[in-house]
């Protein structure tokens, strides 16, 4: 479904503060796989995010999406297939225009944007049954403005609407990172039930490593731009915080303190 | 007193083209757009220079639209692709103008006095039934479409991509709407209809000029700001309908300064102090509201603990 081969990038070449971001990352994800990944600070993680996204051109590598080369391709074409929570919460949506406007642009993501109204009837009924299955009343407040909800209830609509069309790949960087404890969980609850129940393709950035193990059915450990584990479903399963941590100071051979240094 | 109103409205109308113009770049891109001085000039210099030459007025005024729209598209495609600062691709484009302008009239002036225009037009057709009130109702109609066609615009996918290019670029752009396009459609939109008032402007004044467009941009602003201020921007169509009145009244306000006897060399000072004003008070108006607000929650306080 996504493939990545031979990935490369590096910041400020020929510089003193020349940095590899990313080194030579190999990856490929079958459809319906929900990978997390974890890692310190300026491992790679949003630099691979960004690349796949395209907000980045990789010096070196291709990336695949269905078959398809998606190397050359614009971010705004790429993103026809993609979908992208971000770790603001204000980031995903549009402030100044209604929910309902929102949720139509949304709509048009795999589309040709034409003269058509955006929220015509016939959608104002899906946009309204798609709000309800969030549980938060939103679809009772299709007319109101987005930029007047709550971080938690943008950063929900904004999982909705990237989810919406059932991209190819769901990218989701950090994305209940910024909210309070009990709105990340439900954020989280959310995102389980949405990648399950539409089977998408998702990649999950986190620093919450009890997320990472919770979540998905594949866990990648990023370090200084390298993929440093890959752990499938199975082995997924049996994993606890101090195993994770424990395997991340075999393979760095470094002894941690806490898992403070993971969590940046 | 009633006569200079009615002129008053009438070129009121015609700034409300420009101002709805101003308002899709200002407030519905976000995009501060200094064309605006000099593709005003060029369709009031295209509408002439057909006209003169013996064109029909309508052609005349349809081309000085798309005129605007190409001057508007230049200005996207530098700041787009070209990833010249918003303002100063507008000043660049305003400034080569100045010469298209005069290349496109030959001279710096280009009078319309026995020439048959959409104004003397109107005025002999609809002077039957409406006598002096002619001009006004059909500038208003056409005012009125240009509205009701904007509201409709900004509710399509395309409008709605426009809309949320000015209010979040990496939201749409996560969403597939390729942002250089919006601007650059907006920007070419905005100036057609600026241009449609320049020509507008050169047949109801009775000329071209070619220093007709300076300070348009300030008078656009300020038609947008006093509109919102005093009318409100709650929806789109609320919006432009304020955009509309603002370029009325700040006609009406120009025309009372005049009246009580300021002189006409300090307009654009006054014209300036007005935007000033209008941009201030709301917020000010608001904080003293809520220290009074307070105020008043404190005195309550008190009182209950006494």
């Amino acid at each position: 479904m996504l493939k990545l081969e031979g990935i490369r990038k590096l910041f400020n070449p020929g510089s003193p503060d020349q940095k590899v971001a990313l080194d030579s990352i190999d990856l490929t994800l079958h459809a319906g796989d929900f990978v997390t990944i974890i890692g310190s600070n300026g491992a790679g993680k949003s630099t691979l995010m960004n690349i796949i996204s395209g907000a980045i051109a990789p010096d070196q590598g291709t990336i695949e999406i269905e078959d398809k080369s998606f190397t050359s391709l614009p971010a705004h074409k790429r993103a026809r297939k993609i979908g992208r929570v971000f770790q603001d919460p204000m980031a995903g949506t549009a402030p100044t225009l209604t929910i309902e406007e929102n949720m139509a642009i949304a709509y048009s993501r795999s589309r040709r944007r034409t003269l058509r109204i955006g929220v015509s009837k016939q959608r104002k009924q899906l946009f309204y049954e798609r709000l309800a299955e969030l549980n938060l009343g939103l679809e009772h407040r299709l007319t109101a403005k987005v930029g007047l909800l709550s971080g938690g209830e943008r950063q929900a609509l904004s999982l909705l609407m990237a989810s919406f069309t059932d991209p190819a790949v769901l990218l989701l960087d950090e994305h209940t990172a910024a909210l309070d404890p009990a709105r990340a969980q439900s954020i989280t609850d959310l995102t389980k039930r949405i990648v399950e129940q539409k089977k998408l393709t998702a990649l999950m950035v986190t620093h919450n490593m009890q997320q990472a193990i919770d979540l998905g059915n594949r866990l990648l450990m990023m370090d200084q731009g390298r993929i440093i584990l890959d752990l499938p479903d199975l082995q997924k399963q049996k994993l606890s915080v101090p195993d994770l941590l424990a395997e991340f100071e075999r393979i760095r051979g470094v002894k941690l303190s806490s898992d403070r240094v993971l969590l940046g | 007193m009633i006569w200079a109103m009615l002129g008053s409205v009438e070129s009121g109308l015609i700034f409300a083209l420009l101002a709805l113009g101003v308002y899709l770049t200002f407030r519905v891109l976000n995009f501060p757009d200094l064309t605006v001085d000099g593709s005003f000039t060029t369709g009031g210099a295209t509408a002439a220079t057909l006209l003169a030459s013996g064109n029909h007025p309508l052609v005349a005024t349809g081309a000085a639209f798309v005129v605007g729209c190409l001057a508007g598209s230049i200005t996207g495609l530098l700041h787009t692709k070209g990833k010249i600062n918003a303002l100063l691709a507008g000043i660049l484009t305003m400034i080569a103008l100045y010469s298209v302008n005069l290349r496109i009239m030959g001279r710096a002036n280009v009078p319309l006095l026995s020439e048959e225009t959409l104004v003397t037009q109107v005025n002999t057709a609809l002077e039957p039934w409406f006598g002096d009130l002619a001009l006004m109702a059909v500038l208003a109609v056409l005012v009125i479409c240009f509205k009701l066609g904007m509201d409709w615009f900004l509710r399509t996918e395309t409008g709605l991509s426009l809309r949320a290019t000015g209010d979040n670029e990496q939201m749409i752009g996560s969403f597939g709407a390729n942002t250089d396009l919006a601007k650059v459609i907006g920007l070419a939109l905005s100036n057609g209809l600026v241009a449609l008032a320049g020509a507008w402007m050169a047949q109801y004044q009775g000329f071209a000029d070619v220093s007709m467009g300076i300070g348009m941009i300030v008078i656009g602003l300020a038609s947008v700001i006093i509109g919102e201020a005093v009318f409100g921007r709650s929806t789109v169509a609320r919006a432009t309908a304020a955009v509309i009145g603002g370029a009325i009244l700040y006609k009406l306000i120009v025309a009372f300064a005049l009246r009580i006897g300021v002189n006409p060399s300090d307009l654009k000072l006054i014209t300036a102090l007005i935007v000033i004003a209008a941009l201030v008070s709301p917020k000010t108006l608001q904080s003293w509201k809520r220290s009074i607000g307070k105020q008043k929650r404190s005195g309550g306080n008190r009182h209950v603990k006494a």
